[in-house]
């Protein structure tokens, strides 16, 4: 009897640190358990070996910054039949997007020798940009735990269950005393969405906002609050300028940050 | 209340026991206080209480007096708790904190069964539960009335909770008065503290001055008094004046309320003002981060979730916490019915105030302050009652901040 046949599988690389594929491989026993279910025809980061398209599931990390990516993507988009974003950097344009708030070509000048060999783009922008997504894992890096989930609920054909909720909430179902309250150190805990475990405040330290918006932040409350425990405005900016520069929420109470940075006597 | 009498006993191996009965009152001496951890732990419990953890005073497993916050105390206010030392060495010198003991009771995360598929059908087995003799040690009179709230949700009506019940069926209830109110308590608004009326097993008051650093204990069931009287010989029978020494202390403790909040009428208030303009200020604030249902030893809400593996062979169910204030918890086909901020304040508020009498014939508030200190933003669901009692029309600002 010919075995069944298994749905491809593909990991796709843009601009990322590549934290997020490792995720995939962290996986460790159940990747073993996938790859009996999924052929994995093409991830160059775990196997040379390709086996060509179309795909049936395509995980994309990283962000678009080349014109070369930004017709890549569509090839990829072109030949998987579900296309899922893995990263704070596929789903929010990463770190890397904060040159879309400075002057790009300074930065080329310091930071290559000759940048008249680089073919890069003005602007680092999620995938969702360029093609349709059908769904988006939050994180820097992801939560393996969540990747798993998005895989079966792919095999399974059911949406992932990944829920929208805060961070306080993981924060207070493990115990872990808030910070901010508790010690008024600042923390996006309030604005930013569950998946980590709440593992910066039970460090001692306030959220970083990794997972980028929950599914109803209250900016301009959250940052009332930030103000408060004594950020200035050029503070509050930077911190919603990180790996979620480009998540509208974010990016709205930063350029609205930067907009009261520009008043300041 | 009789004095305290002591009747001799012959015990196991011949020697001379003395038994303590249900309500007599005894004073053990601050020195002596390890013994009631011993006999706890002779008694076969573990006990769990109030210690200070990451600066803030939480209750985890103790195994000793050592364990205990000695001399702190808390400052509390809308959005703030800092610890404090004291000027003496109190053990109960402080109120509540984060945690509360629903955490025992109702985990925050928990498996309920599992099925697993054999040919075309399948078999499920629930999680079992065993049941650990806990000593909650250290639970103030709005936490008694807290769990009173939570054991007709969990066991008191037609349907109850399996988990709930065989947990609950093991745990020895050793209550303190409150010393001193902290700065968003006011159980004495919701009838419900500081002093200890029903519902403990055993009931100690610190006494901390008026003579050496004592303690009065009361035995309020067979199970506390039971435990008393392992270490009979280490007390001494309540002289006549330490019970108004304690009722004292409660009522200084009554008159120092953090915060104050009219309690009557508040079902038919808020379902009078549902339009009321208040909401909308509140809503500004609420970050819907879920803190306020997180710390409230009352809230009850879970999400039931399967947890299939690859192939669904084997699907786990499993119940974790979660509140009003998400967006996916009235989720129905796709989309959320509360998909407001000002919608979830209010159901939290009108829910906990207001209809918990019609379902559960009780307020789902014992005054215990956590929601109001634990916020991030300071709401204080005191001042909201106050500005919605203060009547329609334009809204007082929200003040209040601490
Ligand atoms: S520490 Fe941060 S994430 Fe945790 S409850 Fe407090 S505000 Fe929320
Ligand atoms: S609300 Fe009352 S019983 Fe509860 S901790 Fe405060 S003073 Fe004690
Ligand atoms: S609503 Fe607030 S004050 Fe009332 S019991 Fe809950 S946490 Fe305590
Ligand atoms: S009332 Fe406070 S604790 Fe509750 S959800 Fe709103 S901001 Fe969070």
């Amino acid at each position: 009897m010919p075995a069944p046949l298994r749905p491809r599988l593909a990991v796709w690389k843009f601009a990322s640190c590549d934290g997020c594929q490792l995720s995939v491989l962290d996986l460790e026993d159940d990747l073993l358990a996938i790859a009996d279910r999924l052929e994995i025809a093409n991830f160059r980061e775990a196997s040379s070996a390709v086996v060509d398209g179309p795909y049936d599931l395509s995980l994309v990390e990283g962000s678009v910054t080349t014109p070369e990516d930004a017709r890549r993507i569509r090839e990829v988009r072109a030949e998987s039949r579900v296309l899922v974003t893995i990263g704070a950097c596929a789903t929010a344009g990463g770190i890397q997007s904060l040159r879309n708030f400075a002057e790009f070509e300074e930065f080329r000048r310091a930071v290559y020798a000759r940048p008249e060999y680089l073919d890069t783009l003005a602007t680092s922008t999620p995938i969702a940009d360029h093609v349709p997504v059908d769904f988006e894992l939050r994180g820097c890096p992801i939560s393996k735990h969540q990747l798993l989930e998005v895989v079966s609920a792919f095999l399974q054909g059911r949406s992932p269950n990944t829920p929208n909720e805060s961070v306080c909430i993981e924060c207070k179902r493990r115990g872990t005393v808030c910070v901010l309250v508790a010690r008024g150190t600042p923390c996006l805990g309030p604005v930013t969405q569950a998946g980590c475990g709440a593992i910066c405040p039970a460090f001692d330290r306030g959220c970083y906002g990794c997972f980028g918006p929950q599914g109803s932040p209250n900016i301009p409350s959250m940052v009332g609050r930030l103000h408060e425990l004594g950020m200035t405005p050029g503070a509050v900016q930077r911190v919603f300028r990180t790996y979620n520069a480009m998540a509208p929420a974010f990016k709205g109470a930063a350029d609205a940050a930067g907009a009261e940075k520009g008043t300041e006597p | 209340m009789p004095l305290a009498t002591a009747t001799p006993q012959a015990g196991f191996g011949g020697q001379v026991v003395e038994e303590v009965r249900v309500g007599e009152r005894r004073t053990l001496d601050r020195q002596r206080f390890s013994r009631l951890f011993e006999a706890l732990a002779g008694a076969g419990y573990s006990i769990v209480g109030p210690t200070v953890r990451d600066g803030a005073i939480v209750y985890d497993q103790i195994r000793s007096v050592e364990d205990l916050p000695i001399g702190w105390t808390d400052r509390q206010s809308g959005g703030s708790y800092r610890l404090e030392r004291r000027g003496d060495a109190a053990l109960f010198g402080y109120t509540v904190g984060p945690s509360s003991w629903k955490k025992y009771l109702f985990p925050a995360r928990e498996r309920l069964w599992t099925a697993t598929r054999i040919g075309d059908s399948f078999t499920v087995r629930p999680e079992p539960v065993e049941p650990t003799r806990l000593a909650f040690f250290g639970m103030r009179a709005c936490e008694l009335s807290a769990l009173a709230v939570t054991d007709r949700v969990f066991a008191g009506g037609p349907v109850t909770d399996p988990g709930y019940r065989t947990r609950r069926s093991s745990i020895l209830r050793i209550a303190v008065q409150c010393g001193q109110a902290g700065g968003t308590c006011f159980c004495v608004s919701m009838g419900t503290g500081p002093g200890v009326r029903d519902g403990a097993d055993l009931v100690l008051t610190e006494i901390l001055d008026a003579g050496p650093h004592r303690f009065l204990l009361e035995p309020r069931t067979e199970e506390g008094a039971a435990v008393l009287s392992r270490i009979a010989s280490e007390l001494v029978p309540a002289a006549a004046g330490e019970a108004r020494i304690a009722e004292a202390i409660v009522a200084r403790t009554a008159a120092s309320m953090g915060r104050t909040m009219e309690a009557t009428g508040l079902r038919e208030l808020l379902r009078e003002n549902l339009e009321h303009p208040r909401w909308q200020l509140v809503a500004a604030r609420c970050l819907s981060c879920t803190n306020c249902t997180m710390v409230c030893p009352t809230c009850f809400c879970s999400a039931q979730e399967e947890v299939p593996d690859l192939d669904v062979t084997k699907v786990e169910r499993w119940r974790r916490w979660d509140s009003c204030f998400n967006l996916a918890f009235t989720e129905l086909h796709g989309a959320s019915v509360r998909k407001t901020g000002l919608s979830r304040y209010r159901q939290w508020l009108t829910h906990k105030l207001g209809t918990w009498h019609d379902q559960f014939g009780t307020s789902g508030c014992v005054g215990c302050g956590r929601c109001i200190t634990w916020c991030p933003v300071g709401i204080d669901l005191t001042e909201e009652i106050g500005a919605i009692r203060a009547g329609p029309g334009p809204a007082a600002a929200p003040g209040g901040k601490p």
